[in-house]
């Protein structure tokens, strides 16, 4: 396509009003041409304002927590599971020793550094198949600390917000509590989504308190936050 | 710890989201998420299609936020063109809904519970749109609203390429120029974007 042509394609770009073919084109032309690049700008700016000319209802609020476990899923996840080598001789002798003496244990570190991603890994999945149930139900945790979800089968997830790290030695632990009895559902210390360990049935009330590290067998005490399913 | 954004910039926002901070990514959503999701509406006319499209827009967000340049665009219209651009892919994808007129959908009570900012700010394009010239106007919703490529309108409109192009030139042109004239007889501009300074 001739320059002039295709410099007549930037309201159409704005508006995204090309074929595929011609979007490329486009494109291409657009890494190459600074004119365009600032018209374009000023097109898509008054383009974008027409997003505003229509009424604009709540989206479901199950949508925002679709998102960000999506978001929490894809999150790059790069564990280093051993430092870069600084130099040959070092790596060779530090190899050598690791053959020697230290290999047995290294190996099963790693296996058990790859067992906790995996693990991670696991518990997103499980969380995610949670929270995209369409039939999934959604609580206020109480003093806006984020969402109980429960899905169909009584499965359940806390998507947590504002609720920072556990203090040192601390953990938090989650509970099931029905007909006034606690039951232990996990603990967590800086999980921004979890899964709870066993189900919620309708009417529980979930709640979160601040345990000793390692977790307890019954709340020791007031609940930070909690929601009724 | 308890994180307080609100006195973030969007951009600045886009930045930590950039960082794979899910926290600002919420905020994003927040300040956008309902606008996002009126226009993925308009487009699809479809309430669970519109969910897809803001979905897979703001996670274009999350994947692509390091590519944001703040000095090509505001991160309000980088983030709503992502989401445009879904929302105009899968209408594309499903004909049938754009066989239908392209009316406003009669909203779910949205006018009793819309922010006032929001409703100012609809009454405000919507008056710009108004005073575009009428062909003009069709070509711009068409496109916008309607996911129509200049090639479809053409054929839909029954005129020329070059006629389309040029339609939609001039009504960009004059929509910007609406928008951005100040208005004496309300005061003080609104601030097109919920963001607070």
């Amino acid at each position: 396509m001739e320059a002039d042509a295709i410099h007549e394609l930037t309201p159409a770009y704005a508006l995204d009003a090309l074929d595929p073919r011609e979007e490329r084109e486009y494109e291409e032309h657009l890494a190459r041409c600074p004119r365009c690049r600032e018209e374009l700008a000023s097109f898509t700016e008054a383009a974008t304002s027409l997003a505003y000319g229509v009424e604009s209802p709540f989206p479901p609020p199950a949508l925002r927590d679709r998102i960000l476990v999506q978001a929490r899923a894809e999150r790059p996840n790069v564990v280093p599971l051993r430092p870069a080598w600084r130099s040959w001789p070092m790596a060779v002798a530090a190899m050598a020793a690791a053959v020697a003496i230290g290999l047995g244990i290294w190996a099963a570190s790693l296996s058990n550094s790859l067992d906790r991603q995996r693990s991670a890994r696991d518990q997103q999945d499980r969380i995610l198949s949670i929270v995209s149930d369409p039939a999934a139900r959604h609580f206020s945790l109480s003093g806006s600390h984020g969402t109980l979800v429960v899905s169909r089968t009584g499965a359940a997830a806390l998507l947590v917000s504002n609720l920072g790290h556990a203090p040192r030695g601390k953990t938090y632990e989650a509970w099931v509590i029905r007909n006034r009895s606690p039951r232990r559902a996990g603990i967590f210390s800086d999980a921004t989504s979890f899964r709870l360990t066993r189900p919620v049935p309708e009417g529980a009330v979930v709640a979160v308190t601040l345990e000793r590290r390692g977790g307890v067998d019954a709340p020791t005490g007031r609940p930070i936050t909690s929601a009724q399913a | 710890m308890p994180r307080d954004l609100a006195h973030l910039s969007d951009e600045a926002l886009v930045a930590l989201v950039a960082r794979s901070d899910e926290v600002a990514l919420g905020e994003l959503y927040d300040r956008f998420g309902r606008v996002a999701y009126g226009l993925a509406r308009r487009i699809l006319r479809d309430d669970a299609l519109a969910e897809d499209a803001v979905q897979e827009g703001f996670l274009a967000a999350w994947r692509g936020a390091a590519r944001f340049v703040p000095e090509r665009a505001k991160a309000s219209t980088w983030l709503l063109t992502l989401v445009h651009r879904r929302a105009v892919d899968l209408v594309r994808r499903e004909e049938r809904r754009r066989a239908e007129p392209l009316e406003e959908p009669t909203g779910a009570g949205a006018a009793t519970d819309e922010a006032v900012w929001l409703r100012f700010e609809r009454e405000r394009v919507q008056q710009a749109l108004g005073r575009l010239p009428d062909q003009q106007r069709e070509a711009i919703e068409l496109a916008y609203y309607g996911g129509f490529t200049q090639s479809e309108l053409a054929d839909r409109l029954g005129q020329p390429l070059g006629t389309i192009k040029s339609r939609m030139f001039s009504g960009l042109s004059r929509l910007r120029e609406l928008l951005t004239e100040p208005e004496a007889e309300r005061g003080d501009r609104w601030k097109p974007t919920p963001s607070t300074s």
